[in-house]
């Protein structure tokens, strides 16, 4: 018999513990290497996706299409076609970015020559890795796959990737701390919305990439990728997510979610007092707007891994930051986005010191989600998210606002418990 | 054949959900395929490439917005371009100021209001006790108004309370007045030196009501829930409030309205009372069996617990004189919404020797089963006319069929009511009650009533008198008058 009464503190302890942690992570953008260099694990054939665990035989229409994208991308395959068939033969292996220090948006997929972005966390000194955004519309983390999907891999892989690094060795790496901060107050959530950071980035990187590119048509054609690229900070805000809950991990009875993701099937959690244990449950259809052409008929559901952001306290959890993101339920008023950030710190047990939302008179974003609290109230975590068509191959189609659901959630708790000794 | 028309509209910027709302409204309209409104970068320019919604000549870069619309015809597609340039030029809607951000927890209320000291736990009886636990491990006094609270959850709560040296105030407490402030059902008095301690929520209005009418006024009305005095509960919260009311410079008097308490509690009570340095009123509605020390008084009626209370000259409003209405029936109909009050007036009734059955019995008063030859008084706030439907000081309506069979019944000379006001109570039961009897007509019984409130309440009480009044009802200064008005009328007080 467990005396319940007592874990209380310890769980307590185990919280401030973890969101400490959380609070004092100072992650720093270093570097951009090839995917192989970082993760010794990655080989040929094998292949990260986002979400908990999955095998092609349960993975969506966009990931089935990203997947064969990359597989012709690396050389694996001659044409799309080939690549589908030895999905379903078995052979690629299979693995969750999460499960080697990396995170990927939407599909997410990680492969050996892909250059990643380097985010370390001088607070604890562990890094970790998110490949470069892409950009919008058809692109591979959609399930986009034809040829100017590969084009821009390989360019990305072979000019701007390598730059990018050499830049950021230049300058001494830029820290995102501050720059957070600073697009919090400019409108920007990290998750749906990123106009401000991406612009804040290129301002610091531009000088040092100018001194390390040599050809100015080169630098030129960066710059503009970048520049036209609102959604550029993303993957750096994953990155950066990741870096700072990865330490959260594994603290005995903390009740702290230090995970969330989504493979376009599955929704997954991890908790910091279970360990690597996934927790999962069908992923829910977002709510949104579409792009011209397309209708919520053609909206494949929620994935990937970029729920690490709102994991850390931003995305739907810092919309009060960013009201017009609200617009993608409901009419986008700031009342609205006041409202659903309200809500989240009704699952969270702290709030960012630095990482203030200056219509809510610099009050800190809300973060630490403790799933007793989610269980509790019945208030799920808020989700800001692009959306993917529903097929192999086309692409974004819209973005909108989706509920991680509570099935994960109650799983975890009934397995802390018996964990603990309470059934 | 469809008509794609696009126009440019150079150096305008609208923020992308903006343009994506006002794209969806514009395809919703009938007759259009597909329409957008997008900044014209090259990454849109595909978009709307394969949408095909680009006319061949088109010309924009990427700080111009393109208003792009393919239509059945022409007039419909000129007519969507109108709809979608009144759309960006809409004004910003006037009601988008935070509303009030209401906390969903107690964890964020008290975080919005951290010098909090008392919960107000209103939920399903089964989820009261995991609140109050909540409220009190997070220093909060607990006033819990849910009912069909178990009652080992309340011992143990009201045990941890204690313990922690504070108070729960209930279950099912429906009344209190702390410092000045209503809190649930509850009448607005003057702030005075005379406080309340009641196991019952009507009892406490009433009380407190005619103490307000003699001038006086009240420091605290505190609720401490229907099982506080019985030998299970032990009192405990009873025992804790005249604990903190014997320190509080502000009351000088304590009014305590009980049921009869277990003998065991009786003891600790008066035990208290002797040793306390303010004087006590003990109102044990149906019992008069209790020997008190010289600080105490005891009564059995709210009316003399009030009256005991009360140290001016004013006094109660007396007893109007009495005309005798010609009656047919033998017998007294009370139909109460508040218990106390249907309690008390059987105590006035057995006062004077009249035999009274009721669905809740004072002691000497029979349980009402189905003999209608009797003088009889129902509660029908009880559970079991409550189960499932408002109670009848929320809903008057529920009272209604009842009072229509007291009123044909040949056997009944006088209907007696009890009208509740004040906060949480209808808007207007003299109303309600005037219109019922209007539809109903004349009969050869008699209305008697008393108003619970005072002319402060939100329903004011001299104009529910005179709405009573008008209607051909008689009202009564006091619930026990009203009881002595009814005996009279039937001319066997």
């Amino acid at each position: 018999m467990v005396d319940t009464a007592a874990l209380a503190p310890a769980i307590r302890w185990a919280n401030s513990k973890a969101l400490e942690i959380l609070l004092q992570g100072d992650p720093v953008l270093i570097d951009v290497l090839p995917a192989k260099d970082l993760i010794p694990e990655l080989k040929e054939h094998t292949i990260l996706h986002a979400g908990p665990p999955i095998e092609w035989d349960r993975m969506c229409g966009p990931m089935r299409g990203a997947v064969a994208g990359v597989a012709v991308f690396e050389g694996w395959a001659r044409d799309l076609d080939e690549a589908g068939v030895q999905a379903s033969k078995g052979c690629f292996d299979f693995h969750p970015n999460h499960h080697f220090s990396a995170v990927g948006p939407m599909t997410g997929l990680t492969t050996c020559s892909q250059p990643l972005l380097v985010v370390e966390n001088r607070a604890t000194g562990n890094r970790a890795y998110c490949t470069v955004n892409e950009g919008l519309g058809k692109v591979m983390r959609f399930g986009g796959n034809d040829e100017s999907v590969r084009d821009r891999l390989a360019w990305i892989r072979d000019s701007l990737g390598p730059a990018l690094g050499s830049a950021l060795q230049c300058c001494g790496g830029i820290p995102l701390r501050p720059l957070v901060a600073r697009g919090l107050t400019m409108g920007d959530e990290m998750h749906q919305r990123n106009v401000a950071c991406s612009s804040l980035l290129l301002r610091e990187l531009a000088p040092a990439l100018a001194s390390v590119v040599a050809d100015h048509g080169d630098l030129s054609e960066m710059l503009a990728f970048m520049g036209s690229n609102d959604q550029f900070f993303l993957n750096i805000a994953m990155a950066m997510g990741k870096s700072i809950m990865d330490p959260v991990r594994n603290i005995e009875q903390s009740t702290v979610v230090t995970a969330m993701t989504r493979n376009g099937t599955d929704f997954g959690i991890r908790i910091s007092g279970l360990g690597d244990e996934w927790f999962t449950a069908p992923v829910e259809m977002p709510a949104g707007l579409y792009f011209p052409g397309f209708s919520a008929a053609d909206a494949n559901p929620d994935m990937g891994d970029s729920t690490i952001v709102e994991t850390i306290g931003l995305g739907g959890f810092a919309m009060a930051a960013a009201p017009a993101v609200a617009g993608f339920v409901g009419a986008g008023s700031v009342a609205e986005a006041a409202g659903i950030t309200a809500r989240m710190r009704e699952i969270t047990l702290g709030e960012h010191p630095e990482w203030t939302i200056v219509s809510e008179n610099y009050q800190g974003v809300p973060t630490g989600i403790d799933i007793r609290l989610v269980v509790e109230t019945g208030i799920v975590p808020t989700i800001n998210t692009g959306i993917a068509h529903r097929e192999p191959g086309i692409g974004q189609v819209g973005a909108g606002v989706v509920k991680a659901p509570m099935a994960c959630f109650e799983k975890a708790l009934r397995a802390l418990g018996e964990r603990l000794g309470i059934s | 054949m469809s008509v794609t028309v696009n126009i440019v509209r150079a150096g305008v910027f609208l923020d992308s959900v903006v343009l994506m709302q006002i794209s969806r409204e514009l395809t919703a309209i009938q007759g259009v395929e597909d329409a957008a409104l997008m900044m014209a970068t090259p990454a849109n320019w595909d978009i709307l490439s394969d949408a095909g919604l680009l006319e061949e000549d088109t010309m924009a870069g990427p700080g111009d917005l393109l208003v792009a619309v393919r239509a059945q015809d022409r007039a419909i597609a000129d007519s969507t371009l109108q709809r979608a340039a009144e759309l960006m030029e809409r004004p910003a809607q006037q009601n988008s100021t935070p509303r009030e951000l209401r906390p969903l927890t107690l964890r964020s209320a008290c975080r919005q209001l951290p010098d909090a000291n008392l919960a107000l736990i209103s939920v399903p009886g089964d989820f009261a006790g995991a609140e109050a636990r909540k409220a009190l491990r997070a220093g909060l006094n607990v006033m819990i108004f849910s009912d069909n609270v178990a009652l080992a959850e309340e011992i143990s709560l009201k045990r941890e309370a204690r313990d922690l040296g504070l108070v729960v105030m209930g279950p099912d407490c429906g009344t209190a007045i702390i410092d000045g402030v209503p809190l649930a059902f509850a009448n607005v008095v003057p702030r005075g030196d005379i406080a309340i301690v009641g196991a019952s929520g009507t009892g406490m209005q009433e009380v407190s009501c005619l103490i307000a009418h003699a001038g006086e006024g009240i420091s605290h009305a505190i609720g401490v829930g229907g099982r506080d005095l019985t030998e299970a509960v032990g009192a405990i919260s009873t025992l804790t409030v005249l604990d903190w009311l014997e320190r509080d410079v502000a009351t000088h008097h304590i009014v305590l309205i009980s049921k009869p308490p277990a003998p065991s509690v009786v003891d600790q009570i008066t035990e208290f009372i002797r040793r306390s340095s303010k004087s006590y009123t003990v109102c044990l509605v149906g019992s008069d069996n209790l020997a008190l020390p010289d600080n105490a008084k005891l009564t059995t009626t709210l009316k003399d617990a009030a009256a005991t209370a009360v140290t001016n000259s004013k006094g109660l409003e007396a007893l109007p004189a009495v005309q005798r209405a010609p009656v047919a029936g033998s017998y007294v109909r009370g139909l109460y919404s508040g218990g106390t009050l249907a309690a008390e007036a059987q105590v006035v009734f057995l006062s004077h020797g009249q035999p009274v059955l009721s669905n809740a019995p004072v002691p000497g008063a029979g349980l009402f089963t189905s003999e209608r030859t009797n003088h009889i008084m129902i509660d029908l706030g009880d559970d079991r006319f409550t189960r499932g439907r408002p109670h009848p000081m929320i809903d008057p309506a529920v009272r209604d069929e009842p009072i229509c069979a007291a009123l044909s019944d040949p056997d009944v000379g006088a209907v007696l009511l009890d009208v509740v006001i004040g906060f949480g109570a209808h808007a207007d039961p003299a109303g309600h009650l005037a219109g019922l009897l209007d539809r109903h007509g004349r009969s050869g019984s008699v209305v008697i009533a008393s108003v619970t409130g005072t002319d402060e309440d939100p329903q004011v009480r001299a104009r529910q008198v005179s709405v009573l009044e008008r209607a051909g009802v008689v009202v009564a200064p006091s619930n026990a008058d009203a009881a002595e008005l009814a005996l009279a009328c039937l001319n066997v007080g």
